[in-house]
């Protein structure tokens, strides 16, 4: 299972007052947690606060003095991900490009120059999908492009698109099966991702939700995770659900 | 049309394990053997990296092996008496890459000698040979928890390969293994889940699994190799695509398991019809060999000198 760690990010209040002030700290604890936890990439995310790639660039290097795990470039500004490839010590996985041929235009060759890896939104200019039908088309659609590009299935992280389960809820089995059909695209196939939070937005039992939908879509082909990688239940669960698909060799200590 | 490309890319590359120590790494080995490192399953250099060939580690009993027939202990010859010279023997004449010292004499079921004497053993094979050295204990845990502290520390700085961490020795092992700079061996009994299982522990321990090589019991041809062949080749395949607690170097301990079943002991007065067992014991083990290299074997352990040869050439011939 590939975790990605969501929380060096400046929607969370400690690391947009960090990234602020400049303070390495915040960021280097979650970095050593996260890591520690088992995360696979750390997502770094400058969010609003600025548009500079230099603060982009600054808190990946803040990272990077305190963990040698690689970043996930969580941004959608060209400016910003050309400064930021440039400062990471191991492949990076980009976050992220709709399907849109003008936006995977600008950011293929991105991934092609930094030699990392990529996130393709199941999604293009028109918003987000709303049946299993059109994720697959888009997402199918952004597999061709990167390959054209010279970027393999294995360097390609297809996003069904999760919607959050208490305003959406037609949408969940929609994604699921999206999924399922991503599997199909390639042999080998390429990576199926999800940033899973947004599926228990607004809900009150947010960890159970993220849990179950989680493992229910490892069961139908993804094996890549944006999450709370500090949440334990979910990460045993999916390594769980791992074993469960036979993706794993079982081991009495495999948590 | 063009022909569809059908190469396999894998993620991950199996550890590389370097055993031995020149006397600039603080032993006294005149070479260093390296084994792993490979990115792609055995042979198949098409697909990716093998930058190392299986080795064979000749094999040498530290007392006579009951029930070793005589076509394998007259091949050996007399120095079959001296482990010292028998090892020697396998360095000069048969061209082997390590010596692979099993220590049976401790066994309690059998002769029953002190960690002293098998750790004066260790120090005469490594004085004979400058060869890296397998060290492997007698199979019984309460002496080998004994025996191999003390034979570890004969050999310190050797960096030799110990056998063998188990499941329910794995704390000893590490701290052996880490006090005197050697490599170990990571042992299941034909069973993949424990043999994952045993990694994860040492691992957790603090034992760097980039020191380890794996091994399963080895099963002789006909009695469970293919059990072991598919564990080799599952583990093998579970490493390559990342599983990083499998992305280990394997042996086979095929000199030790083979000269045990009837096919490899047996002439044609007990067994007739299947040809003499002259020629057929050495193919037995050569046979079982070949097998396990293809399965994705790194470190071969073998007795009889014709097998020696016979698995020699076939490496030669695959890795071409």
């Amino acid at each position: 299972m590939i975790f990605v760690g969501e929380r060096i990010n400046t929607g969370f209040k400690d690391i947009k007052q960090a990234v602020m002030d400049k303070d390495p700290k915040p960021l280097q604890r979650w970095a050593r947690d996260q890591t520690a936890a088992g995360a696979t990439y750390l997502d770094v995310n400058l969010g609003a606060v600025s548009t500079k790639p230099e603060d982009m660039c600054w808190m990946i290097e803040t990272v990077q003095a305190a963990v040698d795990t690689p970043i996930s470039i969580d941004s959608n500004k060209p400016a910003i991900l050309a400064e930021a490839i440039k400062v990471c010590n191991k492949p990076p996985l980009i976050n992220s490009s709709t399907a849109s041929q003008e936006k995977m235009d600008v950011f293929l060759p991105i991934v092609v120059e930094c030699g990392g890896s990529v996130i393709g939104l199941s999604m293009d200019d028109a918003g987000a999908p709303k049946s299993a039908d059109m994720r697959v088309e888009k997402a199918g659609m952004f597999l061709a492009t990167a390959m054209e590009h010279g970027i393999t299935p294995d360097r390609v992280f297809l996003d069904p698109i999760v919607m959050p389960l208490k305003f959406m809820q037609d949408q969940a089995k929609e994604i699921l099966e999206a999924a399922r059909q991503f599997l199909l695209f390639s042999d080998p196939a390429p990576h199926i991702i999800c940033g899973l939070s947004n599926v228990s937005n607004g809900t009150t039992h947010k960890k159970l939700i993220n849990r179950i939908f989680l493992t229910m879509l490892i069961n139908n082909g993804a094996d890549a995770a944006i999450c709370d990688v500090m949440d334990t239940d979910l990460v045993h669960a999916a390594l769980t659900a791992e074993l469960v698909m036979n993706r794993e060799i079982y081991a009495d200590s495999y948590i | 049309m063009d022909l569809v490309d059908v190469k396999e890319k894998w993620s991950n590359t199996i550890n590389t394990v370097t055993i031995g120590a020149t006397a600039s790494e603080g032993g006294t080995r005149g070479k260093t053997v390296t084994v792993g490192g490979e990115t792609t399953l055995p042979f198949l250099k098409f697909e990716g990296d093998i930058p190392h060939a299986p080795v064979i580690a000749g094999l040498v009993v530290d007392v006579v092996p009951e029930g070793w027939p005589e076509v394998l202990t007259s091949a050996i010859g007399d120095v079959i008496k001296s482990p010292a010279a028998w090892a020697k023997t396998l360095v000069d004449e048969l061209n082997v890459d390590l010596i692979c010292l099993k220590l049976l004499g401790p066994d309690p079921a059998g002769s029953n000698r002190s960690a002293g004497d098998a750790a004066k053993t260790v120090k005469e094979v490594l004085e004979a040979v400058d060869v890296p050295l397998i060290i492997w204990g007698c199979g019984d845990e309460e002496k080998d928890n004994e025996v191999l502290p003390e034979c570890s520390q004969a050999a310190k700085g050797e960096n030799c390969l110990l056998g063998s961490a188990t499941e329910s020795n794995y704390r000893t092992m590490g701290a052996i293994g880490k006090a005197d700079k050697h490599k170990l061996i990571a042992e299941a009994p034909v069973d993949i889940n424990i043999a994952k299982q045993v990694n994860i522990l040492l691992h957790d321990s603090g034992f760097d699994l980039k020191d380890v090589v794996m091994c399963q019991v080895t099963a002789a041809l006909g009695y469970g190799f293919d059990y072991v062949y598919t564990i080799f080749e599952r583990v093998r395949i579970a490493g390559l695509k990342g599983d990083k607690h499998m992305a280990l170097p394997q042996i086979a301990n095929v000199g030790w398991e083979v000269w045990k079943v009837k096919e490899a002991i047996a002439d044609e007065d007990v067994l007739p019809g299947w040809g003499k067992l002259r020629d057929r014991g050495p193919r037995w083990e050569a046979t079982t060999a070949t097998g396990y290299i293809q399965a994705g074997a790194d470190i071969i352990t073998l007795a009889h000198p014709d097998a020696i040869k016979i698995v020699r050439d076939t490496i030669a011939e695959l890795t071409v």
